[in-house]
């Protein structure tokens, strides 16, 4: 989770009292220092955000630490149109009426908002209580904005797409290509081929509820439907809210009884809100340790709020606010015991007793009902407030037995009805929410919720995990992690203790989803086996008390970093070393790389992560290799030339790697000669593979990492390569060749350097094709990083080498691990099918990481072998081992923890539509290598065509014939087209092979985020930029455009449209763009005048550039390598470079996305 | 009775299916091992391929090279012998699995050296797996053919 967002935000409405301990820190922190546990453990985990609660502490709590990212985001949205005091404005209930258009949603009326004050009295009448409820959720709302519009497909302002039905592009059918797939057992098709039976498990109630929304008419509302009549009804209302619980339904206006009844869902969300603000509270205050003082008392103010807030539904809520931290709490967090397999409708009998105990174990019945919530569109019934039955319910526990009684009629949530919501795609053309993304999360209790590890260090394709495989299967949607493990972080707990404490079994690290048994046992959550307490694990560093192993940070908090001990050493750490291996040939001279990584190398020299031990070293080559001694003491460098390249040997053994400290004078001295020393060189062979041979042995002892410069075919020694590329066939739409490796030579190169702990980095500068398949090999089996600056030359192409840079000094600066591995365990039953990565894989769970750096992600599959349907959770644990740049051995450690469902609906509620998106291309990446490209894409349609089919099949009784996916995952079809028309992926266009290769690169090893903004740019439009639902960053104020669809008639000539492609900004001028954009944000008097290769907007004092360059500071922030900007005018040469991201449009070889739908379609009813 | 070629290639094939079962047996284990964590899979496949590497000694090349290869080329050997034997009843059973040899290194990884098995890709699920799966269907064939041998072999004596 990006930090700095949420803490800007914070200030920005006004928390800021809240600083220390939750992200006070307010730049994105690179390679920021990690500071040992005891002063930075936060009271309640960096992590620990759910959403479910960030209504309450949003304004007037700002202890309250949980206050998500996503939360935050939208309700300041609109914030600072609100009077301080209210309550932080959700989006507008307008997109919830059907507004007969499929236009974009009008600005929100803020005006609503603002007459609702935050400060309800305590009894307020529920009706307004409701009100508030929706402005919690937000994220949801506005995603769900168009999909709930029911528009006629040619409404005013919809996209007209050019209905040429081009579908025979996608070439082979579907029913040719499955079963190959499964013989071939290939990735792609893990799942079994036949279609799944349609799935008679789906809940009358669901289906009824879907229906009526199909139909979009507010239907004869079944109990369980009333939420949705009341969208309807509630639009032309300005105070809507207000209305809701008189005029909903059937829900009578002072919400009691029958309501608790029929509407169970909701007060079941409720239960473990309530409980969450205890715990939430209680685990504030008792990890409010030493070093913040302020804390404790922000935190009991936060758990006073929570009372507040329950006690303004119901009076007798109070008790619940005691969070006294009961011993065995942990009993019911992870309550081994649960009846799992019951449907959600029936929980209501379990929970019903727990309440009338204490609050603490008001929980469980969340954990089973498993779907909803964890969609990225929080559905309806979230809207309602998990908080708004509760204080009905709870009063009345016996009530709770009646309504499960009648859950049976009431069938399924709300909260899913709205994630599975069927959409039309042929129909409904606005889906794009007005801002990226946020991940969905899992449903499981908000408790655990807030412990639960971050979405962007580890995310998983579906939120819910499937019961069985058969049920997965049935689904049609690969299950996997993405993993970030290594990223940087700003708040990390680190522990310094004797004993790491694991589970005797499985090994696992000791985490915030445990059991404890009693004081002195513990129960592990992935194998289940019974484990002692450690008698130094019962004193609690935090609050310097002995007893409470449930207060220690490994249990509060899902990612923990352990120093290790020498247990887990098998050598002593090594030092930081780095070699460098520069290509010196005539053609690196000519592109003129080298000065530009001398000065800054030389610039950076004091940034390189390491300690006293660091050494460095370097070594150059053209046809021959050549070694320079940089020993303390000389004169200046001495270079040694080895011109043996059959059979390198190193001439001098202790020399040629040195202490940076020790000879730093020298090594200075030779990064500033080396440049001119090679400028005459007229030598046009690369021995790159006996350079690498060479640093292979001058490594071997120590490991480290070897970063090299490449900038042409390795032609000499072992190793070299021919060019394998047709220029002719760049474009062909047949296939493509020479995806993978020519010679192995690489590849076994990597796995002894991996072996011996040696990572590679690779920097291909080419101008030319230099076989990227094969030499990217030796990157991507020793855990290394690939860069390719295509047509890379020092003066005619600047923004290639501003990118070098830029990269460059982020490579230099950036953290690394050395000697790393990474183990991935997950609860039994489930198992790992594949990895996708730079790395290399030792055994089943475990991958080997000769480095490991914070900008690399991971892909992995997962299958499931048992049953899950003894455990209500399943969770994952990935362990990341690695030497620090200081020489420390420490362990980062991140669990994820999920809802294990039983119902097909709820696998769908649940699906992460961009971690599937992202898993789905490493899958076809796979195999595109592994088989043939056109096997790969025919593999990604059918990945869409058979889950549409899939939602078909489950949905019996749905009416409509079209294009039907359930709203969750209503983005899936356009990302799987846009996947399509990635360079790795695409065919027809002219693509040049290395840069398919690098790309297929990418898309293994960048982190979601920036895979998804490379998948699927963010459009925005700048020159009419309203301050409405802007940030405010310290003292700027951060405008937040709306997301733009990514198709040519969203521009308009007179606009200034921005896209955020990931590496590269955009900014797209148009002709007729207004003159005051051009003038105050481009610093050019007309349009004529601005030149066609700028690429950067000039720092000028108007207004409207401090907000654009506002805006694009904000996007830049929470990425890792700075993107390059380029403006694109209407009529310039590169304007292809930008329409090419326009994956909504047909081009002449790939189809619009309307073709596509068509085309998706006709292949299910096959 | 009489000690004709066609008896002494059931003989031999006899006696060399014997060790192919051995061989799938081995692989068996081997994969079994693989996938249960006791090795790591670069010696894994430094076993089951044969490697010229300098570091592994002849000794070692030598058991290796009596996995992957020469199975293939056993069963190829006895292949030949009995079309040189007109046996064609035997040879026709035994071509599927002569051209599901040739389809397999043909198809395999590149590789630089013989083998089959790529260190990096053999720890995929599926693979692994297949591998798995190829190992216990070799075995298969390779007891019902023993058994059909010695059949055979009694058949040629009985009968000539």
């Amino acid at each position: 989770m990006s930090a700095p967002g949420r803490t800007n935000l914070r200030g920005s409405v006004g928390y800021s009292q809240n600083s220390t301990p939750n992200g006070g820190a307010a730049p994105p922190c690179q390679n920021g220092p990690l500071q040992t546990y005891p002063p930075m453990y936060p009271p309640t985990g960096y992590y620990g955000a759910p959403p479910h609660h960030q209504g309450y502490p949003g304004v007037s709590a700002p202890g309250k630490a949980p206050v998500t990212n996503s939360a935050n985001y939208y309700q300041s949205n609109q914030q600072h149109h609100v009077a301080p005091s209210s309550y932080s404005a959700g989006p507008p209930p307008q997109p919830y009426a059907t507004v007969p258009s499929s236009a974009p949603p009008p600005p929100p009326p803020h005006a609503q908002y603002s007459q609702q004050p935050f400060q309800q009295p305590p009894y307020a009448p529920p009706g307004s209580y409701y009100a508030q409820q929706p402005y919690q959720v937000s994220p949801a709302q506005l995603h769900q904005q168009p999909g709930l519009v029911a528009a006629p497909a040619s409404g005013p302002g919809a996209p007209i797409y050019p209905s040429a039905p081009g579908s025979g592009h996608y070439g082979t059918t579907r029913t040719t290509t499955a079963p190959e797939a499964t013989q071939m057992g290939a990735p792609l098709h893990h799942y079994s081929a036949a279609p799944p039976p349609p799935t008679a498990a789906l809940h009358p109630g669901y289906e009824a509820a879907a229906q009526m929304t199909v139909n979009g008419k507010g239907c004869a509302a079944g109990v369980q439907n009333s939420s949705h009549q009341h969208y309807d009804q509630s639009h032309p209302a300005p105070r809507s809210y207000n209305s809701y619980s008189g005029g909903g339904a059937d829900r009578p206006a002072s919400g009691t009884l029958s309501a608790s009844a029929h509407s169970s869902p909701g007060r079941h969300q409720g239960t473990p809100f309530g409980f969450a603000a205890d715990s939430g509270a209680s685990s504030a205050s008792a990890a409010a340790s030493g070093p913040a003082g302020a804390l404790t008392s922000s935190s009991s103010d936060d758990d006073d709020e929570d009372e507040d807030e329950e006690a303004g539904g119901d009076s007798s809520s109070s008790s619940t606010g005691s969070a006294s931290p009961v011993p065995n709490n942990y009993d019911s967090l992870e309550g081994g015991s649960y009846p799992d397999s019951m449907p959600p409708s029936n929980d209501m009998t379990n929970q019903a007793q727990p309440y009338s105990n204490y609050g603490y174990q008001g929980m469980p019945p969340a954990y089973q009902q498993g779907p909803a919530q964890p969609t990225d569109a929080p559905p309806s019934q979230n809207l309602y407030g998990p908080s708004g039955y509760q204080p009905y319910s709870q009063p009345f526990p016996s009530l709770s037995q009646l309504s499960a009684a009648l859950g049976g009629l009431s069938g399924v949530p709300e909260l899913e009805v709205e994630a599975l919501r069927p959409v039309n795609l042929l129909q409904e053309r606005n889906l794009l929410p007005p801002r990226p993304l946020e991940a969905p999360e899992p449903d499981i209790s908000s408790d655990l919720k807030k412990v639960n590890c971050s979405p962007q260090t580890f995310r998983c394709t579906l939120t819910s995990m499937p019961q069985t495989q058969a049920l997965l299967n049935k689904a049609r949607l690969p299950l996997g992690l993405l993993l970030h493990p290594f990223r940087d972080l700003q708040q990390l707990p680190v522990i310094t203790s004797n004993t790491i404490v694991r589970c005797r079994s499985c090994r696992t690290y000791i985490n915030p989803f445990v059991t404890f048994l009693d004081q002195r046992r513990w129960k592990c959550n992935l194998c289940y086996r019974v484990n002692d307490v450690p008698d130094e694990f019962m004193y609690n560093p935090v609050t310097r008390s002995y007893g409470e192993p449930h207060k220690r940070p490994e249990v509060q908090n899902s990612t923990v970093e352990f120093i290790a001990s020498s247990d887990y050493m098998l050598r002593p750490p090594q030092p930081a070393v780095y070699l460098f291996v520069l290509d010196v040939s005539h053609n690196a001279v000519e592109a003129g790389y080298l000065k530009r990584f001398c000065d800054s190398l030389l610039e950076n020299l004091d940034k390189i992560p390491g300690d006293t031990r660091t050494r460095v070293g370097f070594l150059t080559f053209d046809s021959t290799v050549h070694f320079y001694n940089l020993t303390e003491g000389l004169s200046q460098p001495q270079m040694l030339v080895v011109s043996d390249i059959d059979d390198v040997f190193i001439p001098s053994h202790d020399s040629l790697m040195v202490n940076l400290k020790e000879s730093r004078e020298l090594v200075k001295e030779l990064l500033t000669s080396l440049p001119a020393m090679f400028s005459q060189s007229r030598e046009t062979h690369s021995a790159l593979g006996p350079a690498l041979q060479a640093a292979f042995k001058l490594m071997s002892p120590t490991g480290g990492r070897v970063s090299v410069f490449q900038t042409q075919l390795p032609t000499l020694g072992a190793g070299k390569l021919q060019s394998r590329e047709d220029p002719n066939q760049r474009s062909s739409a047949k296939g493509v060749q020479h995806l993978g490796p020519a010679t192995d030579f690489y590849k076994k190169l990597a796995l002894d350097c991996s072996g011996q702990q040696i990572g590679v980095d690779l920097f291909l500068l080419s101008s030319q094709y230099a076989d990227l398949a094969s030499l990217a090999c030796i990157a991507k089996y020793s855990a290394g990083s690939v860069f390719y600056y295509p047509s890379f030359h020092h003066v005619h192409n600047p923004a290639q080498m501003e990118k070098f840079r830029r990269d460059l000094e982020r490579y230099l600066t950036r953290k690394i691990g050395f000697e790393a591995v990474m183990r991935i365990r997950c609860t039994k039953g489930l198992s790992i099918h594949t990895f996708h990565g730079n790395f290399f894989v030792r055994s089943t769970d475990l991958l080997s990481l000769a480095n490991v750096n914070p900008d690399s992600a991971f892909a992995v599959q997962m299958s499931i072998d048992d049953s899950l349907a003894d455990s209500s959770l399943a969770c994952f644990q990935a362990a990341l081992l690695y030497t620090s740049s200081k020489g420390k051995r420490r362990i980062r450690v991140h669990t994820l923890c999920l809802p294990v469902v039983s119902q097909l609906s709820d696998v769908f509620a649940g699906a992460d539509v961009q971690a599937i998106t992202c898993l789905l291309a490493n899958m076809a990446i796979d195999r595109s290598i592994s088989c043939s490209l056109s096997d790969a894409r025919d593999a990604v349609v059918n990945a869409a065509v058979d889950f549409a089919s899939a939602y078909r099949s489950s949905v019996s009784n749905l009416q409509q014939s079209g294009l039907v996916v359930p709203a969750v995952m209503r983005l899936f079809p356009l990302y799987v087209l846009a996947l399509l028309k990635q360079k790795a992926l695409r065919t027809g266009t002219s693509t040049r092979l290395d840069e398919r290769v690098f790309a297929m690169c990418e898309f293994k090893t960048q982190p979601l985020p920036q895979l998804m903004r490379m998948l699927h740019p963010d459009l925005y439009r700048l020159d009419n930029m309203s301050d409405q639902g802007a940030l405010h960053l310290n003292d700027a104020v951060v405008p937040q455009p709306r997301l733009l669809h990514l198709s040519a008639e969203t521009l308009s000539r007179d606009g200034a449209f921005l896209m955020d492609c990931g590496s590269v900004f955009y900014l797209w001028i148009g002709k007729g763009c207004g003159e005051t954009f051009i003038r105050d944000v481009l610093g050019c008097p007309s349009y004529a005048s601005v030149p066609s290769n700028m690429s950067h907007i000039p720092e000028l004092q108007t207004p409207l550039s401090e907000r654009v360059r506002a805006f694009l500071d904000w996007l830049q922030d929470n990425r890792a390598f700075s993107s390059t900007f380029h403006v694109v005018k209407d009529d310039s040469s590169a304007k292809a470079a930008f329409l090419q991201h326009l994956v909504e449009d047909r081009t002449e070889s790939a189809s619009s996305y309307h073709d596509f739908l068509q085309h998706v379609h006709q292949q299910m009813s096959k | 009775m009489a000690f004709t070629f066609a008896a002494f290639c059931y003989m031999l094939a006899l006696l060399l299916t014997a060790a192919l079962i051995f061989f799938a047996i081995w692989h068996i284990i081997a994969f079994d091992e693989l996938k249960t964590d006791y090795k790591n899979p670069i010696d894994q496949c430094n076993t089951l391929n044969p490697t010229i590497e300098k570091v592994k000694k002849i000794k070692r090349v030598k058991i290796a090279l009596k996995l992957v290869l020469p199975e293939y080329l056993i069963h190829f050997f006895f292949c030949v012998m009995f079309l040189c034997a007109a046996e064609w009843l035997t040879l026709f059973l035994n071509l599927p699995l002569l051209a599901y040899h040739v389809w397999r290194y043909t198809s395999r990884p590149v590789m630089s050296c013989p083998g089959l098995y790529d260190p990096t890709t053999i720890m995929n699920a599926d693979i692994l797996a297949y591998c798995q799966k190829e190992g216990w269907c070799k075995l298969a064939f390779y007891l019902l053919s023993f058994f059909y041998y010695l059949y055979g072999m009694i058949y040629v004596l009985v009968s000539s």
